[in-house]
């Protein structure tokens, strides 16, 4: 995986703009930011300013009205639409605000998903599903549907499955927002754990400033605008 | 493949409307199995004629008999090496619901001609050696519980009265297209029962050419000898003539295929419908399903694998059912069909219809899928 | 209070595609319902305004159609001589005796049938009042014409007037066309029954037609001549007699019919529980709230069983409108009980309507009680609580 100057994420000038009934919303204006490899990083503002837009962007499954968002060495608006989902499954690991696992497979069958799209064995994919739930904590509760695990049980297997493909950059799009205190705080934790160890490069969108602290750095997002 | 875990536990997310649709699509199955049946058990007369076998019948109409004298001619036409006649009676058991076919025939060259009648030898012996002796084929014996050494009596409709038969032998078919519901008697029998003026009359000659390429001149020859007399004839392969037959009942098969077709239709329209509903629940799976990374055109193929499944266990439960409720039953619809079984090519054709209803079905819903955008998804639910 | 039918009509509406689907499929079930009726009973039709009560039949014992029939001239000399039998205005009697034989012919899309042809007398005509004259003239008694019936003519080829046909080796010139009112000697083909007689080499009748003076005298002249020992013959009613030819196709294709609907409901129905199951389950919020208002279980269930009838009905009342352009279609087959072809209409009557729109009707409930059992039985606080 290509990277220029250690720089992971690169956007430079990108506009969104969103149509309504024919009114147009601008939602990002002129956004330039970088992240680069190893980061933790947190995008915080009020609600409406764009961060998931911003989020979505990023993870490629949106693409920008102006602009040019560089992931991994990619520039994503050159890829075509089965060329991005590949390059998806390769390097990003969504979390979502609401878990959004599928209810009708087991935890480990949720977390096996993503090793699906690639050409693994069987056995193969078994051993990278057990060490990630292992990681997360959850190796006996493999067999479980969702709707038997508690929120922050079904969010630690969301995270299992966001990283066992071994993706680039993992982005969080509210990742404890529906989550207790407690359960926010082991997510926190879980996420720091990631980055230190694994030294993965994490983006996670939060309008909870306790849970930003947890990150190495802040930037902010108001208006569809970066503060500096 | 690897995706059928996925695929298998979306149908088993909703039980109760994958059972319906599943069950929909095996009724509608069932139901065409039926209908092709119908029309191929008309045809089943087709399957078991013989190529060298020619049917000679009065030129106007069955309706007319031909003279006994005319056997002699037909013997020495060249190409012919065998030579047999029979008159259809025509009558019922008890009432006249209990209709089935008899023919009076002529004993000695019966068997020659019609080697798919099998026999064993001593009952082929009984029969040939007693005058009011009869042969039963082994469904009619079965449907009517008679055994060998039964009297059956049948009331004569053409030829009027009470005729009494003993049951000396009971044949069965060496295909399973040869009919086994035919009752035989000695055309002697019949013929020094009736008055001076309507005896010697045969109702249908049948005669063997040595091979089959020659049915056309040997059909030729006889019907131009005849040609000028007062009972010219008309002379066709079995085939053709049983032909003229399934021809008689005119528009019945359009009317099954017009039948059976609004049938596969409008099942079809109620698994779109489910495929459809269920697609509208799942918009934010799918969604997620695109952010790891799954593309469009995997996803297609997802939801119409979910389609195509559901649509072949209808399908096999269907034809299954089909192949197994007239496997052996006695279902004749007093005797319109005497053979009517679900023939292999009917349940394949069945199978595959069901693949085109899935296909079908689960384009809609699949094209919806793939072409979902996942950002608007996604958006909607947080 | 009941929930309002504008509820439950506004929901139809709003879910567009499902209603639509759901409605036509049952709505085609309907469809074959009433089509198989229709054929059934327009073959039957057919057969059953061939006779008329006024009249009486005579064949000989043991048959049942006329073409295995014998009635000597001698016989049929003392049938025609009874007193019960009418008198024409000439003072004859008015009685006929017949002649038929079946013979081969080429429908006009090249498949071969078997046609009635009929000698007849000019009594036969009066007996018969129905039957008009419609294109060109009578056949002249002695002469090798002959005239068609309209079926006969459309559907047979080389029946048109003007046109020859070979009959027992001598070519007859069809020199009119009649209409029989849709019965089944619509199929036939008619001449002077003297002429076929040699010609057809058939010194018999096969039946006996004549007006009874009185209907109550039916009985007496049939038991007379039923006992006449010189002859051996039964006595009907003219249209029990046809009647009596058409019950087993009639029957088969009722069977046929009634089997093909009654296991496509089921299917419909399968099809109807699926959407109102879907539809009940979008709708637990709604559910929700109006048990809150204070809407009774009873008033949901009796709300979401009614939506499902309406859709039902308004598939019957799609199946319906189908049907009727099915009307008055001609088809034609042989009749196994007579060996002869008969051509015939669909008949589409109002009461087979009917009966397809309470078809519908009882498919949608069928397929709507459960789903409104569970809609009525929905727990108040979960319900509310759906996304």
């Amino acid at each position: 995986m290509e990277s220029r100057n250690g720089n992971l994420v690169e956007l430079r000038n990108v506009h969104k703009v969103y149509f309504r009934d024919r009114i147009e919303v601008p939602v990002l204006q002129g956004i330039d930011l970088t992240i680069r490899e190893g980061e933790f990083v947190a995008l915080m503002g009020p609600s409406g300013s764009g961060k998931s837009t911003l989020l979505n962007l990023i993870a490629g499954i949106d693409s920008p009205t102006d602009g040019e968002v560089r992931v991994a060495g990619e520039s994503l608006g050159t890829l075509k639409p089965g060329k991005l989902a590949a390059w998806r499954a390769r390097h990003i690991g969504f979390i979502f605000q609401l878990y959004n696992l599928i209810p009708v497979l087991t935890a480990y069958q949720n977390v096996e998903l993503p090793l699906l799209l690639t050409k693994l064995s069987a056995k193969e994919r078994k051993k990278r599903v057990l060490k990630v739930l292992g990681l997360v904590g959850l190796e006996a509760r493999a067999k479980h549907f969702p709707r038997q695990l508690s929120g922050g049980e079904e969010q630690r297997v969301a995270i299992a499955r966001a990283i066992v493909a071994d993706p680039t950059l993992l982005v969080a799009d509210e990742p404890t927002g529906d989550l207790d205190a407690k359960n926010a705080a082991e997510i926190l934790t879980l996420l720091q754990r990631l980055h230190a160890e694994l030294e993965k490069t994490i983006l996670m969108v939060t309008h909870d400033p306790h849970a930003a602290e947890r990150a190495e750095k802040t930037l902010h997002l108001d208006k569809g605008v970066l503060q500096p | 493949m690897k995706y059928f875990r996925l695929i298998w536990a979306n149908l088993l997310r909703a039980k109760r409307r994958t059972f319906l649709t599943v069950f929909s699509i095996a009724i509608a199955l069932f139901l065409f199995c039926t209908l092709r049946t119908v029309i191929t058990s008309f045809e089943a007369s087709l399957r078991a004629s013989e190529a060298t076998r020619l049917v000679v019948r009065h030129g106007a109409s069955l309706v007319f008999p031909l003279p006994l004298a005319y056997r002699e001619r037909l013997v020495q036409v060249p190409g012919v090496n065998g030579v047999s006649y029979g008159n259809w009676f025509g009558g019922f058991y008890q009432d006249p619901k209990n209709q089935f076919a008899q023919f009076a025939m002529d004993v000695p060259t019966m068997f020659d001609l019609f080697p798919e009648l099998v026999m064993p030898a001593d009952q082929v012996q009984a029969f040939r050696s007693e005058r009011t002796a009869a042969i039963i084929g082994k469904a009619l014996a079965k449907k009517y519980g008679w055994k060998l050494g039964d009297q059956v009596p049948i009331i004569g409709t053409i030829f009027p009265g009470e005729w009494r038969f003993v049951v000396r032998g009971i044949y069965e078919g060496k295909t399973k297209d040869v009919d086994e519901n035919t009752l035989f008697f000695h055309w002697d029998y019949l013929n020094e029962s009736l008055p001076e003026g309507r005896k010697n009359q045969v109702g249908i000659y049948w005669i063997r050419v040595a091979s089959p390429d020659l049915a056309a001149d040997v059909s030729r020859r006889v019907d131009a000898m005849f040609e000028n007399s007062p009972q010219p004839t008309k002379t066709e392969t079995e085939k053709a003539f049983q032909a003229g037959f399934i021809s008689m009942i005119g528009n019945i098969q359009l009317l099954l295929t017009i039948i059976g077709s609004a049938i596969v239709f409008a099942i079809m329209l109620v698994t779109v419908n489910t495929m459809m509903m269920a697609a509208r629940e799942r918009t934010t799976e799918i969604a997620v399903l695109k952010t790891l990374g799954y593309s469009d055109g995997l996803i297609l193929r997802l939801v119409a694998g979910e389609a195509l499944l559901v649509s072949l266990l209808g399908g096999l439960l269907g034809c299954g059912l089909a192949a197994l409720v007239f496997h052996e039953s006695d279902f004749t619809a007093s005797g319109f069909f005497p053979n009517f079984r679900v023939l292999p090519e009917t349940i394949v054709a069945g199978l595959l219809l069901a693949v085109l209803m899935g296909i079908l079905s689960g384009i809609v819903p699949a094209v919806t899928a793939a072409r979902l955008e996942v950002a608007s998804a996604l958006r909607k639910v947080a | 209070m009941a929930v309002p039918l504008a509820y439950n009509l506004r929901n139809l509406f709003a879910r567009k595609v499902s209603t639509t689907l759901t409605a036509l499929g049952i709505g085609l079930v309907s469809w074959v319902f009433i089509f198989t009726l229709a054929l059934a009973g327009g073959f039957q039709s057919a057969l059953q305004k061939t006779g008329s009560h006024e009249n009486a039949i005579v064949v000989r014992s043991g048959s049942t159609a006329e073409l295995t029939s014998i009635i000597p001239r001698e016989a049929a000399a003392a049938i025609e001589s009874q007193p019960e039998i009418a008198r024409a205005p000439d003072g004859t009697p008015l009685a006929t005796h017949e002649l038929v034989v079946l013979w081969n012919l080429e429908r006009k899309n090249g498949t071969s049938t078997n046609v009635v042809v009929r000698g007849v007398t000019p009594k036969s005509f009066a007996l018969r009042p129905r039957i008009r004259l419609v294109e060109g003239r009578m056949f002249r008694p002695g002469l090798e014409e002959v005239v068609v019936g309209r079926l006969a003519n459309a559907r047979i080829a080389h029946l048109a007037v003007g046109d020859r046909i070979k009959l027992a080796g001598r070519a007859w010139s069809v020199v009119g066309v009649f209409d029989a009112q849709g019965t089944s000697f619509d199929s036939e083909i008619w001449g002077d029954v003297e002429l076929f007689m040699p010609v057809f080499d058939r010194p018999v009748y096969q039946s006996v037609t004549f007006r009874l003076d009185d209907p109550s005298h039916f009985g007496a002249i049939q038991k007379r001549l039923e006992s006449d020992p010189r002859m051996s013959v039964q006595v009907k009613h003219e249209d029990d007699f046809y009647a009596a030819q058409s019950a087993t196709l009639a029957g088969l294709l009722r069977g046929l019919g009634l089997f093909v609907t009654l296991i496509m409901a089921l299917g419909a129905v399968f099809g109807a529980l699926n959407t109102m199951y879907a539809a009940v389950g979008a709708r637990a919020k709604e559910i929700g709230t109006l048990l809150a208002l204070g809407f009774s279980r009873g008033a949901i269930l009796t709300s979401f069983l009614i939506e499902s009838v309406l859709l039902a009905t308004l598939g019957g009342l799609l199946g319906c409108l189908l049907a009727l352009p099915v009307n008055g279609i001609t088809t034609s087959t042989t009749n196994f009980a007579s060996f002869s072809e008969i051509a015939f209409r669909f008949e589409v009557t109002p009461s087979m309507l009917l009966s397809g729109m309470i078809f519908a009707a009882v498919m949608g409930a069928l397929g709507g009680w459960f789903p409104s059992r569970n809609a009525a039985r929905r727990v108040i606080v979960e319900a509310l609580r759906q996304a």
